[in-house]
């Protein structure tokens, strides 16, 4: 289980919000709405460990975040505003590389079998730098079906730039997800189907959820 | 965690051989330099033989700053260096593949490039062959320092000339050992302890630089 407690985040002398109160138990959704400069990605990434927050602390499973950095990241997948791939690479490489670096299964057929879940399979071979904005980001979220599952999984945007096959797919990878057991904590600014049970955390009017 | 940093090694050195322009400009970069030298001096055999190993050290440092915008930047402005530290290994893996990496397309070149250079210079065979020795262990030590440099000037504007301000004082030891080896050589005197000091500071920056390095790319992130 993932929580926050009394976060604050200051960034250039504003206060983006304080005194947030956070909790995403298995199996939960968390859409944490807000608008531009809310704090939406800066929250995703202070619960990502990628940023210290000025005051309060995050816990996954009981344990501070920041102390045990290799555990949490072990079972954290993460899209963020980057898509985090090499131009220089292809697809395929990108993928296998990834799942080399965390220990899973790094097969081809593996890495085939992640891009084919969003309609990449006859990309595999091309380098990202020729692949479209929209593919490139279909590439960055494959790393969510890799061999391995995360349980929990934050992701920034995930459904900018997708066209609606891709955003079908992503539904039902998030519905899988959790239907597993495991934790989705996501930003969107577009009205998007929420599984049933997923709960909303407004920015704008910041308290706990 | 060995699979991990070969992965790294791995993908750095494709990432290299697909970019291998960036690699040769730095490789010209330490010929064209060094070949400056007898430009400016004159052919005066006695002089080159005697400022030749300075000049290729001073070059060789210098290829090495220049390298070190390919090491971290690319990766921090893609988003990839944020998946690898949040990829359950520890940070200092990733960070000693990078630099094993960046040694190997980098150090390894401009030490072999050397060898042409000593005969440029006509440094003779015992001095020349402490040149080579002398780069193939102070390279190392030329990765690991400028590493750290380059992670804390990540994402900074200007970070070029703050990098070769950091940088370039620290690598002194290396340069007077470097090429007090080749002089010591050529005056006839024993070259081992240069050497046993070149691989010592290789080996305490590999100790002390990774952690540090992580560190800095940890508060660069933020």
């Amino acid at each position: 289980m993932l929580e926050a407690t009394d976060l604050q985040c200051v960034r250039g002398h504003r206060e983006l919000f304080t005194g947030l109160q956070l909790s995403v138990a298995a199996g939960q959704c968390l859409h944490i709405a807000g608008d531009n400069g809310a704090g939406k990605t800066s929250l995703l990434r202070i619960l990502a460990g990628l940023l210290a927050p000025t005051t309060g602390k995050v816990r996954w499973k009981g344990a501070d975040i920041t102390r045990t950095r290799e555990e949490f990241g072990a079972e954290l997948a993460f899209v963020g505003h980057l898509n985090g791939g090499k131009d220089e690479l292809t697809a395929l490489e990108n993928l296998r590389f990834e799942a080399a670096l965390r220990g899973a299964d790094a097969s081809e057929a593996s890495a085939l079998q992640a891009l084919r879940r969003f309609g990449l399979e006859d990309f595999a071979d091309v380098f990202v730098r020729h692949l479209s904005q929209g593919q490139k980001r279909r590439v960055a979220l494959a790393r969510l079906c890799g061999a391995r599952r995360a349980p929990l999984w934050i992701l920034d945007e995930p459904f900018n730039a997708l066209d609606v096959g891709a955003v079908d797919g992503l539904y039902t990878l998030i519905d899988e997800q959790l239907a597993g057991g495991g934790m989705v904590v996501l930003t969107a600014h577009q009205a998007i189907r929420l599984p049933d049970g997923a709960r909303r955390l407004d920015l704008n009017a910041a308290g706990s959820a | 965690m060995s699979a991990a940093l070969l992965a790294v090694i791995r993908r750095d050195l494709l990432l290299a051989l697909r970019q291998r322009g960036d690699v040769l400009n730095v490789l010209l970069f330490f010929v064209v330099v060094v070949t400056m030298v007898p430009l400016g001096v004159g052919p005066e055999l006695s002089v080159l033989r005697m400022i030749g190993a300075g000049a290729v050290w001073v070059a060789a440092l210098l290829a090495s700053i220049v390298s070190l915008s390919r090491l971290f930047a690319q990766d921090y402005a893609d988003g990839a260096l944020e998946q690898m530290l949040l990829s359950g290994q520890p940070p200092t893996v990733v960070v000693i593949g990078k630099i094993i990496a960046h040694w190997l397309v980098t150090g390894a070149p401009i030490t072999l490039a050397a060898i042409p250079i000593a005969v440029m210079f006509d440094l003779g065979l015992a001095p020349g062959a402490a040149l080579i020795a002398a780069l193939a262990l102070g390279t190392p030590a030329l990765s690991l320092i400028g590493a750290v440099g380059a992670a804390l000037t990540l994402g900074l504007r200007g970070g070029g000339v703050l990098v070769t301000l950091l940088v370039l004082p620290l690598t002194v030891p290396v340069l007077i050992f470097g090429a007090g080896a080749v002089e010591a050589t050529a005056g006839g005197l024993p070259v081992g302890s240069y050497l046993l000091l070149l691989g010592g500071l290789s080996l305490g920056a590999a100790a002390l630089a990774p952690w540090a390095i992580a560190t800095a790319l940890r508060i660069s992130l933020e």
